[in-house]
């Protein structure tokens, strides 16, 4: 089980704010005041449909923007304030990140041990070439892959087979945080499953956390402890994924889950699709996540918490 | 049954691609019929084979693509023998096709209200002013708000889904025979891709166009499909009815698909997941080509196909599991449950039909 204790936080958002093209015509605001907080050991998945800003989070926690504002506090540390090199260099060490195009980020040009060592040697983590090739082979066997395949190119790959060289990069310089953007979605069915295992196994290993980013929401239940959902730069739910899922309280969540395709004809053809009118987050009254019933958070305005209040305990009366 | 008419046979088709690393078999002995109004979804992984199984419909497999042997029959005639001119005549006209990614398929330089004109003008030879008329009206029935002012537009001032909403209206705007839609929702949001295929429910009730699906998500599937045909490694291994497929799969490749897709109850540490990659088609296995990644294979699925088996008059599978000489294999879990809920189903069927009947003979007397 996961500690949700105070000390149990490794990483912290508080009211990050990431805008581009600032001041001119074209301002996006990409992300608009969020705040989440992630667990040791756990998997916080970020749902939300394309635009929502679901990625834009992901990147300025790995420190690829420089937030507009807000703060990210990294095992103690502001991510935007580390001033030496070896804090950089501490912080790249224990954040890490799976891409969602397994073609688009391997080098072409390097064979696969390469790319897998290029952390090991920057961090300096191998004693010698040997020590070095041992390591490469340890975690292409971790992965589920071959050692021959080391001194092979990326094009010899899989779809499946090339995510699984981006775990094992990120897995070279001994992580403790995972971002993974969308890691499965580039993949087949049959092969999507095998990635998804390998990524849980590798939780209980090593004790990892991971931030899941995804569009695919049954996906999302099945590998998260925890789901925060995203609408237009911000953050409207957060609750257990299993919470979520069986007493969705915002209005958008409830259409979100609505609109999920499920394998069963039965449930197809009875399947009602809840609209969604997004004009209710632009009322211009001011929200912020409340903590509804237990762990369970909805952005709400003051007026609108006993509304959400009552909601939960209607759901949760309609499953006894 | 009138609706039971074939619209389109395709029969022992063979298609091969020659490659510099030799001959790539895409599409190895397949055979299926669709019928007049019903969507017909063909699932498979990627490399399956199932789009080149519509571009050969189509007539737009790449130069190199070999017919190696089969008939597509449409109206009496063999499409693969029609030339590119006859081809022509018969793409977007009496076959459309929604392609997967509605920001590449269409003309970006060409403002929408032509774009959805030209079938018109080209297949009808309709003049401007009635085409574009006509193209308002499918603007209007395929939900694009303002059609008036939008009609001249150009597709970059279209969100995703609206750009889909145009595909399906060129699509369909000469009122095709065929639909083949390849994954025409993968590009899309769940909330988006849910409005378009309700959008394309609701059309194919009006115009009772027959609908060939392409996709791999079989939470799509199970929403659009009236049938279903599982593609492996070029070859159809299952297919049956929607309600068959889904709740009384008999191939285990099915099983496999079905199992790796968690649903919103799927929980503990593991998922099913079928082991291994798809095999290479430039040489492809002698036997079952599934063999190698399936748990359940017999010794006979490394040396010889499988044929198909009977299930019921709509339900068809290879696999040796089905001969009656084959040892009793138990399905994974999740698939016993989906039969348990196929024999209530089917049950309860039976049990209406009963009370119809009665009634029926109520009604007589």
């Amino acid at each position: 089980m996961i500690d949700y204790s105070d000390e149990n936080k490794v990483l912290q958002v508080e009211h990050l704010k990431q805008y581009f093209n600032m001041g001119k015509p074209n301002e996006v605001r990409a992300v608009d005041d969020i705040s989440f907080d992630v667990y040791r050991g756990e998997t916080f998945g970020l749902v939300g449909e394309s635009g929502s800003g679901k990625t834009t989070v992901g990147r300025a926690i790995i420190h690829l923007y420089e937030p507009t504002s807000g703060k990210i506090i990294f095992d103690g540390d502001d991510v935007s304030k580390l001033k030496t090199k070896q804090q950089k260099q501490h912080f790249r060490r224990e954040m890490q990140m799976i891409f969602q195009d397994p073609y688009a980020s391997l080098n072409p040009r390097m064979k696969v041990k390469d790319i897998v060592a290029e952390g090991i040697d920057i961090n300096h983590l191998a004693k010698d070439d040997a020590d070095r090739t041992n390591q490469v082979e340890e975690l292409l066997e971790t992965v589920g892959l071959n050692k021959d395949h080391s001194s092979r190119y990326p094009h010899e790959f899989s779809g499946g087979q090339r995510q699984r060289i981006g775990i094992a990069r990120a897995l070279a310089v001994q992580p403790q945080f995972i971002i993974a953007d969308e890691p499965i979605s580039a993949l087949d069915v049959s092969i999507q499953a095998q990635v998804v295992n390998l990524l849980k196994k590798l939780q209980r290993d090593r004790n990892l956390t991971y931030l899941f980013i995804a569009h695919d929401l049954s996906m999302v239940k099945y590998i998260s402890d925890r789901i925060g959902v995203m609408h237009y730069g911000r953050m409207l739910e957060i609750a257990s994924s299993d919470e979520i899922y069986a007493h969705p309280l915002h209005d958008y969540t409830a259409s979100l889950l609505s609109a999920v395709p499920v394998p069963d004809p039965e449930y197809e053809r009875a399947r009602v699709q809840i609209p969604y009118d997004a004009s209710q987050e632009f009322d211009g009254k001011s929200r912020q996540l409340v903590e509804i019933t237990p762990h369970h958070w909805v952005r709400a305005s003051e007026d609108e918490i006993p509304m959400y209040q009552k909601r939960a305990q209607e759901k949760s009366r309609l499953k006894q | 049954m009138e609706n039971n008419q074939n619209v389109l046979e395709v029969r022992n088709l063979k298609i091969n691609f020659n490659t510099y690393a030799g001959t790539v078999k895409a599409i190895r002995d397949v055979s299926f019929d669709l019928r007049k109004g019903e969507t017909l979804a063909i699932v498979g992984e990627s490399g399956s084979g199932k789009t080149v199984t519509t571009r050969s419909i189509m007539g737009l497999n790449s130069p190199n693509a070999v017919i190696a042997g089969g008939s597509i029959m449409f109206k009496n005639q063999d499409l693969l023998k029609k030339s590119r001119k006859q081809m022509d005549a018969i793409r977007g006209n009496n076959i459309a096709e929604i392609f997967q990614d509605p920001m590449t398929s269409l003309d970006p330089t060409m403002k929408i209200g032509k774009q959805i004109a030209e079938p018109l003008i080209i297949h009808k030879g309709m003049k401007r002013e009635k085409a574009y008329a006509q193209a308002l009206e499918m603007m209007k029935l395929v939900g694009i708000e303002n059609a008036e002012q939008r009609i001249n537009n150009y597709p970059h001032q279209f969100s995703g889904g609206m750009r889909q909403r145009i595909v399906i209206a060129i699509a369909l705007v000469n009122y095709p025979e065929i639909l083949i839609a390849d994954e025409p929702t993968t590009a899309l949001d769940v909330t988006i891709q849910a409005q378009i295929l309700d959008l394309m429910k609701e059309l194919q009730t009006k115009t009772n166009t027959s609908i060939i699906f392409i996709t791999h998500d079989l939470g799509v599937v199970a929403g659009m499909a009236d049938r279903v045909a599982v593609m492996y490694a070029g070859k159809i291994v299952e297919y049956g009815t929607v309600d068959e497929i889904f709740y009384n799969p008999k191939h285990p490749y099915t099983w496999g698909l079905l199992n790796s897709m968690p649903t919103m109850d799927t929980s503990g540490t593991e998922l099913p997941s079928i082991p291994g990659t798809p095999p290479d088609l430039l040489d492809p296995p002698k036997g079952d080509a599934f063999a190698a990644r399936n748990k359940y294979a017999l010794e006979i699925d490394t040396k010889q196909q499988p044929p198909f088996f009977k299930v019921s008059d709509t339900h068809y599978a290879a696999t040796w599991l089905l001969d009656p000489r084959a040892p009793k294999m138990t399905p994974p879990e999740q698939i016993i449950e989906r039969q348990k809920h196929y024999a209530k189903l089917t049950h309860e069927a039976i049990d209406e039909h009963k009370d119809k009947h009665v009634e029926e003979q109520e009604e007589q007397l």
